[in-house]
């Protein structure tokens, strides 16, 4: 028998619990199913393939066939059941998630849309008497039944406690062994984010108030402002009070094993799989802080989050090497472009492996796997009469023989007369330039004047590809996360409408254009630089194809600042979506605004600013940077980077919340019980944390899901507050010296504080890698406890030995926190002054600003700016 | 719990399907909820709610159990096509879901003679009386459009019993519109 399940939502979580229930040997397959045997009914229903050849597609009628093979017969009131789950209960359950999942409304709005059938089954099993809606077995009536409740209410606490029959059927049949499995399986990892997706693309459903909902420019809630902020203080139920005990009571074995991919890491059928990138650093220079935040290190953390998740992960990225800016830097520093790519790209992969950045692959564009497939991908757009071909004027040297690219030229600007204006962009009036109308135009090396002339160029086609983009955008906005700048950006450039771009240049550096005519030029770096994921993929591994031409299968991430948004939303989507060979497309697209340095801008030119290898120097921890970055990150706006801030996060952030909770708890461990964890015999005061810490845990996960990055980070320092708090209260320290009963309550507060350091172990893991592996090592947790799950439970029981533990972090004082201001806040240029003066640092794709603000289109038109 | 109000199309198919069934008269039905499910009174216990439960409770009344399918299998896929029209055609409320109920069952059919393969089933009776009105409103080029339903139709309206005081759709065996697939 073979099952498809297309979609992971309430129908393959029922069909899969009854699968097990029945024990019924099942060939399983995720994904669609075939076009010629499409089944009638709604889209994304599960199908099961009989021996016959006939084909099952309603999930209860599968549900039933599994128990009626294995002998159970039907009943009327089993019937009966599941007619009303057909006819009652979906539509108000569908009702129920498609306001949760897609308009965000809360558990209680949810449960209040399913009040009726719920009180039907309250009443029913209150009037039977019998633990399971058909007798005192579970039948397939119950399987069916729990397998539409589960993804609505998710917990027992979210029945209602006025229905404790429900309750108690719920609460067995959640934790029954298929159940659970089913819903390991389908659910809990979320594959929520893709039930979301696909319940958005369903029409909203009857009665919901949700027409309005998907609509764009509605003003419908966006999914970055979920009601996930009714805050940490709220009351807690008694259901999650008894939900949290119960969870604790479950003990490491409950948790997940690890997922631990193969190397190299591959797709795996079933599994989520999470591609993730990071903008690819530009190789001429060195990365400043605010590079690390907006790119390595936000997908770092979130590429930690997913391999915890058990997501099969693969996190890749690169420098990017080719293009005009190489070449001045070369001819600046006496070396071969080569020879400047491989010192930047060691220094590059230094300061990210400083920074803990876990790549599985940190690769480079200028390899031979870029040349296949950034010409095959030309070749396939060539033939598909995505490519246009156009006259050009240009700036050219006679002298040096060269067309002038950008920063090769200077003179006049045209707008303010400015004499020092670039090819590109004036310093001063901040304009950008076509260098062909520069005043007295001066080639930057040899001074001499340089000529007009003319000369061929490639152009993609973007407005022959506007529509399909279009089309494609509007699927990744309703199912991905795209933080509101990509899509702001996004939809003002199609607005604008898009014009054809040039993706050729008259420069040596480059990917060579494999086409008559055209062999002394070569790519764009625009065009080449994220075809660089690709290829640096393909350098990982050689089935690099089963990730990138595997859309089915694979999620994907792009981490960037927002000035890159463009070249990952609308211009490489185009040249994918072009060459039309199943390329995965970006799902999520993640972009940062700003981080500024102290009141003014990071400058690579002007030496501004930390940079990655001077923070290796300052004798602050990587990890303490890692932190201050992630919680000043610029999610949703600019913010900016204080020295005397750091100092006030790290002390008391650091040292007196986060540190001072795990030092304390794992001392008690030691000084009080000889090393060994206490036995603990939890009171009404310990089962509410147990349940504020979940309600903490629950919130971390949320915001993580959506890459609300930053704001995860504060229901970690919520739960050593917590913590804090708690041990504040309850004293230990003097309830040790005290009688039989003090002492076992110091051992409950004892046991239940390390535990909660354990927790934050893992959970501090994403943003803190080195400070979590430290905490392992002192408490000596199980390497299999660092999996994350919704619960939080006892990982370290009585008996366990912790090892020896000492402080984490260390107190940063005023005096060498000024003395590093005064070192960095004048700026590196002052300190090494008779360099010469880089460039300003172009960062294709980054160099064009006109892309960052979207305002100025018509740079990018074919007789616009050239190199 | 169950309203002694005016009896809904889902009773009035419950009562054909007695009699189809040869079942002797005078069972009560109420109907519940908005929806108008009908209801049977039995001797004991709360009775039986929704069509599908008590068109199965019939069939088994008069043992006739082989119209709900002998094997696991075709139990299954009875009970699918129950589901199917008691929350797809019922459910259906515009043109266009009709549209695509008829468009479903018309590739269904393609290749059977009974919703459920070869054999006759309560899955057909239901489904026949639940088109009814669908099928009536056919224009001539609709029904040759869906070929495959109206030859299924047209079969189940003259088997023996089925039918009764409901108006016979004509259907007719030569085709007009040649391009129609």
């Amino acid at each position: 028998m073979r099952l498809r399940l297309p979609v992971r939502g309430p129908a393959a979580l029922k069909v899969l619990a009854a699968a097990a229930a029945a024990a019924a040997p099942v060939e399983l397959q995720w994904g669609s199913p075939a076009r010629e045997r499409a089944p009638p009914g709604p889209g994304a229903a599960p199908t099961l393939e009989l021996e016959s050849g006939a084909l099952l597609f309603s999930p209860n009628a599968i549900c039933q066939f599994f128990f009626l093979r294995r002998g159970d017969a039907s009943t009327d009131l089993g019937t009966q059941w599941l007619e009303w789950e057909a006819t009652e209960l979906q539509p108000a359950a569908t009702t129920a998630l498609y306001g949760r999942l897609v308009l965000g409304r809360t558990m209680a709005e949810a449960v209040g849309v399913l009040r009726e059938p719920l009180t039907h089954m309250e009443q029913s099993l209150a009037r039977t008497g019998t633990a399971f809606l058909t007798g005192e077995a579970p039948s397939v009536a119950d399987v069916v039944v729990w397998g539409t409740l589960f993804p609505v209410l998710q917990e027992e606490s979210s029945v209602p406690a006025e229905l404790p029959a429900l309750r108690t059927w719920f609460r067995t049949m959640t934790l029954s062994d298929p159940c659970r499995a089913a819903a390991d399986t389908v659910l809990v990892p979320t594959a929520l984010s893709e039930l979301t997706s696909h319940l958005r693309q369903q029409p909203g459903p009857r009665g919901a108030g949700a027409g309005a909902g998907a609509g764009s420019g509605s003003p419908a809630p966006s999914p970055a402002s979920p009601p996930e902020d009714e805050g940490s203080e709220r009351v807690l139920t008694e259901a999650e009070i008894a939900a949290a005990t119960d969870a604790w009571a479950r003990g490491a074995a409950a948790l997940p094993k690890p997922w631990r991919p193969q190397t190299p890491v591959l797709p795996v059928e079933g599994m989520r799989n999470i591609l993730i990138t990071s903008a690819l650093p530009y190789v001429n220079n060195v990365p400043h802080l605010g590079n690390i935040i907006g790119c390595v290190l936000s997908a770092d953390t979130f590429a930690r989050y997913c391999r915890l998740r058990n997501w099969n992960t693969l996190y890749v990225c690169g420098t990017d090497e080719y293009g005009t800016a190489t070449e001045t830097r070369a001819v600046q520093e006496g070396l071969t472009p080569r020879e400047v790519c491989d010192k930047y790209h060691r220094i590059h992969g230094d300061i990210y492996a400083w920074f803990g950045i876990s790549f599985d692959y940190f690769g480079r564009t200028t390899t031979p796997k870029q040349t296949i497939i950034a010409q095959d991908i030309f070749r396939r757009l060539l033939a598909r009469g995505f490519l246009l071909q156009d006259t050009v004027e240009q700036l050219r040297c006679q002298l040096c023989c060269r067309f002038l690219a950008d920063r090769f030229v200077e003179g006049t600007c045209p707008m303010c007369g400015y004499g020092e204006a670039r090819g590109d962009q004036c310093d001063k009036c901040g304009k950008l330039i076509n260098a062909v109308e520069l005043k007295s135009p001066q080639c930057k090396l040899c001074k001499g004047v340089p000529t007009v002339n003319p000369t061929e160029h490639l152009f993609l086609d973007l407005p022959k590809l506007q529509q399909p983009l279009e089309q494609w955008l509007e699927l990744s906005w309703a199912s991905g996360h795209w933080t509101p700048n990509a899509r702001h950006i996004t939809r003002s450039w199609l607005r604008e409408g898009l014009r054809p771009r040039c993706i050729t240049r008259d420069l040596q550096w480059g990917t060579p254009v494999p086409l008559d005519g055209f062999r002394d030029k070569v790519f764009y770096v625009w065009f080449d630089a994220p075809i660089g994921y690709l290829s640096i993929t393909a350098n990982y591994t050689d089935q690099w194809e089963r990730w990138w031409k595997n859309p089915e299968q694979v999620e994907l991430y792009n981490f960037m600042a927002k000035d890159n948004v463009p070249f990952h939303s609308v211009i490489f989507p185009c040249s994918l979506l072009g060459a039309d060979d199943n390329y995965t497309l970006v799902n999520h697209l993640i972009a940062t605004e700003y981080l500024n340095y102290e009141d003014g801008k990071f400058s690579k030119s002007r030496g501004v600013g930390v940079f990655g290898d001077m923070a290796m120097d300052t004798g602050i921890p990587a990890d303490v940077w890692r932190f201050y970055l992630l919680y000043l990150r610029p999610e949703g706006q600019d913010s900016s980077f204080c020295w005397s801030d750091l100092m006030l996060k790290n002390n008391a952030e650091l040292l007196n919340n986060l540190g001072n909770f795990i030092n304390r708890a794992g001392m008690f461990v030691c000084k009080f019980f000889g090393g060994t964890v206490p036995s603990m015999v939890l009171a009404p005061e310990d089962k509410r944390l147990l349940a504020r810490v979940t309600l903490e845990l629950h919130q971390y996960h949320q915001l993580l899901e959506r890459v609300r990055i930053r704001d995860a980070l504060r229901c970690i320092l919520s739960i050593s507050r917590h913590g804090n708090q708690y041990i504040q209260v309850n004293e230990p320290w003097k309830r040790i010296k005290g009688g039989e009963e003090d002492r076992q309550r110091a051992g409950t507060v004892t046991g239940v504080a390390v535990n909660m350091a354990s927790l934050l172990a893992v959970m501090l893991q994403p943003y803190m890698p080195s400070i979590s592996s430290a905490i392992q090592g002192q408490l000596r947790i199980p390497p299999d406890c660092f999996v994350l799950t919704h619960t939080f439970t006892c990982t370290l029981p009585h008996g366990h030995r912790v090892g020896t533990v000492s402080p984490l972090f260390q107190k940063l004082e005023p005096e060498r926190i000024e003395a590093l201001r005064k070192r960095f806040g004048g700026g590196q240029a002052k300190q090494t002054p008779p360099a010469p003066q880089p460039p300003p640092a172009p960062q294709p794709p980054q160099q064009e600003l006109a892309i960052a603000t979207g305002n100025s289109p018509e740079v990018l038109a074919p007789h616009g700016k050239q190199q | 719990m169950a309203a002694a109000a005016r009896p809904g199309p889902g009773v009035e198919e419950l009562v054909l399907l007695e009699k189809l069934l040869g079942l002797p008269k005078g069972s009560k039905y109420g109907v519940q909820g908005e929806r108008k499910v009908p209801v049977l009174q039995t001797n004991n216990g709360p009775g039986l709610t929704g069509i599908m439960t008590i068109a199965g409770y019939l069939v088994k009344q008069a043992k006739k159990e082989q119209l709900l399918g002998s094997t696991a299998e075709e139990k299954a896929i009875v009970q699918q096509w129950l589901e199917y029209r008691v929350t797809q055609v019922d459910g259906s409320s515009s043109k266009e879901d009709t549209r695509i109920i008829l468009k479903d069952l018309n590739i269904h059919l393609e290749d059977k003679v009974y919703l459920a393969g070869n054999i006759f089933t309560l899955a057909d009776i239901l489904m026949y009386y639940g088109l009814h009105h669908v099928m009536v409103d056919l224009t001539v080029q609709e029904k040759e459009k869906y070929l495959n339903v109206s030859r299924w139709f047209n079969h189940i309206q003259h088997y023996p019993g089925v039918r009764q005081h409901l108006s016979n759709v004509v259907f007719i065996k030569n085709r007009l519109y040649t391009n129609a697939h």
